[in-house]
């Protein structure tokens, strides 16, 4: 049961929920993305699973009440395992009437609707283009639509707190959380806490919003105009330390980790682009830990600084998005050539070109093993949820080094802000990353390779006996000279390849959820799994022979997985592309595989893939 | 440092075994083997130099050192050395780079490595042609230059290097010339000991696709005339007779002639750390002005790698070094039983 902070207990009826997705959504100005991420925290902690996904404007400071100044986060809160942020809604917050048009669309029928009806002035109606009130036509019958006055109400409770009108409508996010918390059976408790640590130094301001929240949830509770709250029970969870986390900072976490098992320093040379900022952002906050962040003067540079500390023995990433990942094309074909371990983080967006830099897509993949000059192979690995983003930042290190090659790791816009409970790792379950640099001069060759690895030695500038030169010049196969000699270029080229053919003995078996063969396999890889995930369950749940398997090494693809493709009589690939990992299935093992492919920005639908898999079942 | 100052090096030690491949009679030779002179006398440990160069001719550079080295690709050197120097300050880099090289294709990097004052040692080579891709017109070609890709001439105007480097605030900037073995190894010891970037435009002759581009500035019986040599502290004179000068009129430099009037007490007198009189040297070109060649300019200001590596020190200071399960366990974290 939740507390009632004006204590005695709740006396209205609950109503019992499995799950629930919710969005709140606002101007930009309106402090959603904050309101999203306390009630996510306070969902948390009720014991819920949860998806979260913030949809925010390209536009930084959009003109106050426009369509395309609309800021929504969506949260989805369950009792059962959560793989999404959610398809449509069960309830929708909108602080204004362009966030109603702009989503409105979403709400399941039926759903709950919260409004601000002070919100719906003449001026506001013209900017979000309604002809009409929509509170006052029947537009909105098909929801439970509740006019909650938060602008009003705010404003009372906080009449003696003596701050300006322009600072009370600052708290008008905390009063419609304090109605959605009591709304949805969350403790306010952790918000309350939250609010004296974050705004502890100005404490009018804490005290406003701490009125605010209490008034909201004050509202649902002791007034007539929710008939019953919601309860949704805590989830069967993992027992052990959590944390939310968004794919984008998981990202930062497992680099930084990954440097300090490996006892290096990590240098990050990168240069701004959305959606990949946040893990600059993030990094320059982790000096302590040995962490060079530089902000170069272009994309090409962020990718060359970093090959530099490559070279002098640290562990050097780059990130970016697609558009820079081309500009950083030349930099890599020299680091697969001259063999020095780094990782390329492409945070995917929609393209090509600008595109839309703040929506995800899955673009890539083909530019990723494919896409620079050359016979220039490199391994490819793919994050699936916020959280694997740590996991395959971590992966992606330990291959970069283990091999001596660049390394690229793709995420997108939707794992990078997206968030999920983490279940966090021991430190010591994690693999170890031993780096052997070369000190020895006898019998020293710069491309004398490990038999197991194909790996040329790592020699940090600085050792005494082992000066040589390195180049993008065809070198040698042992001494790294220049050499033109044909059949040295065919060797090189070759075992160029090899070097990368031979991580698949790093791959682990590859994880077939559902039954080991039958009707069709979903095939997947980055941030389709949860949708993937979800849809096959259902599925399965129906009696279906339906199983899932999902890709985190790209290039090489694990060795099992002819033979696991072999024993479906369909295989669905569905894509936010079209269709490049169905390409590649198809190419490298002639199945007749069929892509579902999906190209707007925005992340599967559990139904769209639902609804497909339905399909191919019954062909 | 002790460990390095006891180490006694010939300029063999730094010559690599590799065959020198550049046109007989370039003018890179009489570069190298300046740079192969000086180097035993810097007490840098041969491990601990390093030799980067983008693409080009000159680029070819780092092969003939017997030094760490690193080729890498057409314009990027100055951002590859950036991230080696930051990350491991104790490595002495020098940069070989050309107009092409570093004024074209890399021309952003160029201009950054030098506001950032990163301590790179960067040789421009300048030949006002590409030679490696045998004869097109180059960035300081001037205008009109007729080469393979410009039958009619260039219609380009030529950067001028010298002033790029003061634009992008480079705090050492220097000019020599390939042949002038003496002035060379002067100049790049005065580099080598600069605390910070720095910048020295080689004029260099391109026998096969320019020859004689700077032929008016070497040519014996002509140079006292088309050369001012920068004495730092010493009045602006030059010509054969020693009997010409510069003299600043208002804001303006000019050509004087030392007699009837004028003496040399009137000269501007050379100011290595005068910026403003940087910036006159720098636009100083023929024909109404000799060639300022020496240390055009030089200050100190602390490097980007100094000041990186310092925040990365006062950060563990502060909070001090990194712990894992710190770091997991930042931000709202809560436990499942």
């Amino acid at each position: 049961m939740a507390t009632n902070p004006a204590g005695g207990p709740l006396e209205k009826a609950t109503q019992e929920r499995e799950s629930v997705v919710i969005r709140f959504a606002g101007d930009s100005g309106d402090g959603m993305q904050l309101t999203g991420t306390r009630f996510t925290s306070e969902s948390v902690l009720a014991g819920n699973d949860v998806g979260t996904l913030p949809d925010f404007p390209a536009e930084i400071r959009a003109p106050t009440g426009t369509l395309y100044g609309v800021s929504a986060f969506q949260i989805n809160f369950s009792n059962k395992n959560v793989y999404t942020p959610g398809d449509d809604l069960d309830a929708l917050v909108c602080m204004n009437p362009a966030a109603l048009k702009t989503n409105i669309a979403d709400l399941k029928q039926n759903g709950i609707l919260i409004v601000d009806p002070a919100e719906f002035t003449s001026a506001n109606l013209r900017k979000a283009e309604y002809e009409n009130n929509p509170l006052e036509d029947s537009s909105l019958d098909k929801y439970q639509v509740y006019q909650v006055e938060v602008t009003k109400m705010t404003t009372l409770a906080l009449k003696d707190t003596g701050l300006p009108n322009r600072s009370v409508m600052r708290s008008r996010n905390f009063f419609a959380l304090g109605v959605v918390s009591w709304l949805f059976n969350r403790p306010i408790e952790p918000t309350l806490e939250w609010i004296q640590q974050r705004f502890g130094k100005t404490p009018v301001v804490a005290e406003a919003n701490t009125l605010a929240i209490k008034g909201g949830y004050h509202l649902g509770e002791n007034t007539d105009m929710f008939a019953s709250s919601y309860e949704i029970k805590p989830a069967e969870i993992d027992p052990g330390t959590y944390r939310n986390i968004t794919g984008n900072s998981a990202t930062a976490l497992g680099f930084v980790i990954a440097a300090q098992k490996a006892e290096l320093p990590l240098f990050l040379g990168s240069y701004p682009i959305t959606p990949a900022s946040d893990v600059l952002h993030e990094l320059a906050e982790y000096k302590n830990y040995n962490v060079y962040t530089f902000q170069a003067e272009d994309e090409i540079a962020g990718v060359g600084a970093a090959l530099g500390a490559a070279f002098g023995g640290a562990l050097a990433i780059t990130t970016t998005s697609g558009p820079g990942m081309n500009l950083k094309g030349e930099t890599m074909g020299l680091a697969a050539s001259v063999e020095l371990p780094m990782v390329i983080t492409n945070i995917q967006r929609a393209g090509p070109s600008t595109g839309m830099p703040t929506k995800p897509e899955q673009t890539d993949l083909l530019q990723a093993i494919y896409g620079r000059h050359g016979e220039s192979p490199l391994p490819v690995i793919a994050a699936s949820t916020p959280a694997d983003c740590f996991h395959a930042a971590f992966e992606a290190a330990r291959i970069a080094i283990r091999y001596m090659t660049p390394v690229i790791l793709l995420t997108d816009g939707f794992l990078a802000n997206a968030s999920e409970p983490w279940l966090l790792p021991s430190v010591d379950d994690l693999p170890g990353i031993s780096v052997d640099f070369r000190t020895d001069p006898q019998g020293f060759f710069p491309y004398l390779r490990d038999e197991e690895t194909l790996a040329r030695p790592w020699v940090k500038p600085g050792t005494p006996g082992l000066e040589h030169r390195i180049g993008g010049i065809e070198k040698d196969y042992l001494t790294g000279n220049i050499s033109y000699a044909p059949a040295n270029h065919e060797q090189m080229v070759r075992v160029r390849h090899q070097k990368v053919a031979k991580i698949t003995q790093e791959i682990p078996p590859t994880q077939v959820k559902g039954p080991e063969q039958g009707k069709l396999l979903v095939l997947g890889w980055g941030s389709t799994y949860g949708a993937i995930a979800a849809a096959v369950e259902a599925a399965q749940a129906q009696g279906h022979a339906v199983a899932q398997a999902h890709l985190r090494y790209l290039n090489p693809l694990p060795a099992d997985l002819g033979d696991i493709l072999s024993r479906y009589e369909k295989v669905l690939v569905p894509e936010m592309n079209m269709g490049q990992l169905l390409r590649l299935i198809r190419a490298d093992y002639l199945v007749d595989a069929v892509g579902l492919n999906k190209i707007q920005g925005r992340p599967f639908k559990v139904s769209e893939v639902a609804t497909r898999i339905a399909r191919m079942l019954e062909d | 440092m002790s460990t390095e100052a006891a180490v006694k090096l010939t300029r063999k030690d730094f010559v690599s075994d590799q065959d020198v491949r550049w046109c007989p009679g370039c003018g890179d030779y009489a570069i190298l083997a300046q740079v192969q002179k000086i180097f035993p006398e810097l007490g840098i440990p041969k491990e601990k130099a390093v030799f980067i160069s983008g693409i080009g001719c000159s680029s070819r550079f780092p092969y003939y050192m017997n030094t760490y080295g690193f080729h890498t690709i057409h314009g990027r050197a100055p951002a590859i050395a950036t991230g080696l120097k930051v990350s491991r300050p104790d490595l002495h880099i020098w940069l070989v780079t050309g107009d092409g090289d570093g004024l074209s294709i890399g021309g952003n990097h160029l201009i950054h490595a030098l506001r950032r004052n990163v301590e790179l040692k960067i040789m421009l080579f300048n030949n006002r042609i590409y030679g490696l891709t045998k004869g097109q017109y180059s960035p300081t070609s001037e205008l009109g230059k007729v080469a393979k890709s410009t039958p009619m001439g260039s219609a380009d105007h030529p950067l001028n290097p010298i002033a790029l480097a003061m634009g992008a605030e480079a705090t050492f900037i220097a000019r020599s010339i390939d042949t002038e073995a003496k002035h060379q190894q002067e100049t790049l010891r005065r580099a080598a000991a600069h605390k910070g970037g720095a910048f020295i435009e080689i004029l260099q002759n391109c026998n096969v696709y320019n020859d004689g581009a700077w032929e008016y500035l070497k040519a014996k019986d002509s140079k006292a005339d088309t050369q001012l040599l920068l004495e730092h502290g010493k009045p602006m004179v030059f010509g054969k007779n020693k009997d010409r000068g510069i003299r600043l009129n208002g804001l303006t430099p000019e050509v004087v002639t030392i007699g009837n009037g004028v003496s040399t007490s009137d000269l501007l007198v050379h100011d290595e750390h005068d910026q403003t009189l940087a910036y006159l040297l720098g636009r100083m070109t023929p024909p109404n002005f000799p060639t300022p060649v020496g240390i055009l300019f030089s200050t100190e200001r602390p490097t980007i790698e100094s000041l990186m590596n310092q925040q990365i020190q006062d950060a563990i200071e502060k909070s001090g070094p990194g712990n894992i399960d710190t770091l997991l366990r930042r931000g709202d974290v809560w436990s499942v039983e």
